[in-house]
């Protein structure tokens, strides 16, 4: 789960990792009760990245403009997500960027320190750009991120005498923070140098969603929509993509490979649901309900191959809840002769092989929208 | 000839009174695996399904000379299991368990590595072995047994292609299960040395998907090392950038981690890519012959 900037700040200060004096608003307004030192910097609140390019940052330099400047950016569209808040901060007249941060190294199987004198940059860029200025430190993890291991990343980064130390001190202490808290992805960027001091002038923070149950005080995630929630407090896996094909499968690899099908016969698929391993009949009515709420949705294709998952158990669901829209259904695997014969008895047509299924989806979708046109 | 587990594995079943373990521990006696001892601690003196039940590992190991481990605890408990199955160095350890926090994989991982253990998982299918040894949960009368070797990231997928590959007369030497999550205890590198040695493993299919960089090692893996033909697919090529595939390790950012990139690598280190998954067999067929 993705945060955003303001909150991963809040998390930064707990963590004693020094950050700029702001606050977040959500409304112009309550600039100007704000006891903040001016010139301040606006920043959309948004989970999206660019949006400094995208007019998103802005520096004010009266309450009167940082007003302004606050109510062009509220309610700002960036790359599809509506600006709800912003954060209100005290600029900082940086002399040096930097760039830190601890990462799960998925290959390695570890965690990875990353850091680069070239902040303010997107690390990727720098990794393409200039491999030579990333500086890497693999993490023991029964022994942490000792202070020496800081040290020698700080030395390579140039740091010195005072300056080195408090490299030090951040460098521990995002790593406590990164471990603590169970996240994915921990980033200072820039970690700029102010008036002979470090600040974390902008932090990103991602929490590893399998482990929020031991988090009490998780802020709520702001990623999914109001659907993809909704799949989530019902125990499934849903996710909304922008075609207007229903796909509902079992299994992550197989799900995903459906909609590569969809998409080589020509379709889109306008969401998926992943009803899991073991799917009972109440979870594929419940899967059915879901997938067609997202308007637009023209078929469905449900993709089942039965292994845990027994094809008698998914024909009784859709049977309970027969598919809105025209569907295309493909069951095979563990009890597929049962399967298809509630299904046949039910007058719902199911094949066996996913290509055909497909095919077939793509082709409702199509009829769809041929027939809305006519309208 | 076979990879990881042969009729020689003597299988303890942590979570074994749970729903699920003793639901495929039945499966797995079926299939003909020595399924010798189940653990739950507080479970101690029970039976499933005939197998004796301990409180700990260290008791079922020194009672039944259990040699390997699958694990069907609840995601909270996976990490001290999978640790206590680590320290009394049974091999391979595979978790099934969904959900695991990435911290904890991590951990499980590196003490693993340091007793030098193989683990698979979490969040995979397990690894069977047809005709000899099933581990997991993957459907044992989609296999029959043969010179094919699968390496894959994902259950269901794996099941679509073995249920293809046994429909065209060809059989399985083993199907080892990596795991969906960001961290996993083996690689395809790892397990493409393991069939690239294995003398009854005469050509390998890898079934992949977008996110991290493990397929791109294995193109290079594979260019220098493997004599042995490879087939692939890659599922998430019209995946969108950033969002989450249902398995925890299937995000693509930026660039890296596009199915493109992995085609590209993979095609290029001699390997044949299939376009879609039913396309698989009949690569394999043409390679082989």
């Amino acid at each position: 789960m993705k945060l955003h900037e303001y909150q991963a700040k809040e998390y930064f200060a707990r963590y004693g990792l020094p950050v700029q004096k702001g606050v977040v608003i959500d409304r112009a307004e309550q600039i100007a009760g704000l006891a903040l030192r001016y010139p301040v910097v606006i920043k959309a609140q948004v989970l999206v990245g660019g949006r400094g390019k995208a007019g998103g940052v802005r520096l004010a330099s009266t309450p009167q403009e940082a007003g302004e400047r606050a109510r062009a950016i509220l309610g700002m569209d960036i790359k599809g997500e509506r600006v709800a808040r912003v954060l209100v901060a005290e600029a900082a007249d940086i002399e040096r960027e930097y760039y830190f941060a601890f990462v799960t190294d998925r290959a390695a199987g570890r965690v990875a320190a990353i850091a680069s004198g070239e902040g303010g940059v997107e690390i990727e860029t720098v990794a393409r750009t200039a491999p030579e200025k990333i500086v890497r430190a693999e993490v023991d993890p029964f022994l942490g991120f000792p202070a020496y291991q800081a040290r020698v990343v700080g030395r390579r980064l140039g740091f010195a005498g005072a300056a080195l130390e408090e490299f030090v001190r951040i460098a521990t202490a995002l790593y406590r923070l990164y471990w603590t808290e169970d996240a994915d992805l921990a980033e200072i960027n820039p970690l700029a140098l102010v008036g002979g001091h470090l600040l974390c002038v902008d932090a990103k923070l991602v929490l590893d969603d399998n482990a929020l149950y031991r988090h009490a005080e998780t802020p709520p995630n702001e990623e999914m929509t109001e659907l993809e929630a909704a799949a989530r407090r019902a125990g499934l896996a849903y996710v909304e993509l922008d075609g207007d094909i229903a796909v509902i499968g079992n299994g992550a690899g197989l799900v995903m490979s459906t909609l590569d099908l969809l998409a080589h016969f020509g379709g889109r698929a306008a969401n998926f649901l992943d009803v899991g391993g073991g799917a009972s009949a109440e979870a594929m009515q419940t899967a059915l309900g879901i997938v067609q709420q997202k308007p637009g949705v023209r078929a469905v294709f449900i993709n089942i191959f039965g292994g845990i998952t027994r094809c008698d158990d998914v024909a009784r669901g859709i049977v309970e809840n027969p598919p809105k829209v025209p569907a295309s259904i493909r069951l095979t695997g563990t009890n597929e002769a049962q399967g298809q014969q509630i299904l046949k008895d039910a007058g719902i047509a199911a094949g066996l092989d996913p290509d055909e299924g497909a095919r077939v989806a793509v082709e409702l979708a199509r009829r769809g929208a041929r027939a809305r046109e006519a309208r | 000839m076979a990879v990881i587990v042969d009729a020689e594995t003597r299988l303890l079943v942590q979570g074994i009174t749970g729903y699920q373990g003793a639901f495929h521990t039945g499966l797995m006696l079926e299939a003909g695996t020595k399924v010798v001892a189940g653990v739950t601690p507080g479970k101690g003196g029970a039976a499933v399904h005939g197998v004796p039940v301990f409180d700990t590992v260290d008791e079922a190991v020194r009672a039944t000379g259990a040699n390997a481990c699958c694990i069907f605890v609840p995601a909270r408990f996976a990490r001290d299991a999978a640790l206590e199955a680590v320290a009394a160095r049974l091999d391979p350890v595979v978790i099934i368990t969904e959900g695991m926090p990435v911290h904890d994989a991590i951990e499980v991982v590196a003490y693993a590595r340091q007793q030098g253990v193989r683990v698979l998982g979490p969040n995979g299918p397990g690894v069977t072995t047809p005709g000899q040894c099933r581990v997991g949960i993957m459907p044992t009368h989609l296999f029959k047994p043969g010179p094919v070797g699968i390496i894959s990231r994902s259950g269901t997928l794996t099941y679509e292609i073995v249920a293809a590959l046994t429909r065209a007369g060809l059989g399985q030497s083993t199907a080892v299960g990596l795991g969906g999550d960001p961290v996993v205890g083996t690689s395809f590198v790892e397990a493409l040395e393991l069939f690239n040695a294995d003398a009854g493993t005469e050509a390998i299919v890898l079934l992949g998907e977008i996110g991290g960089s493990a397929e791109e090692q294995a193109a290079r893996y594979i260019e220098e090392r493997v004599d042995k033909p490879v087939v692939a697919y890659i599922a998430g090529r019209t995946a969108p950038p950033g969002k989450r595939m249902g398995h925890a390790g299937a995000v693509i950012s930026g660039t890296q981690g596009t199915a493109d990139h992995k085609i590209q690598a993979l095609e290029a280190a001699g390997a044949r890519v299939a376009t879609l998954p039913s396309g698989v067999a009949a690569l394999v067929e043409a390679r082989m012959r």
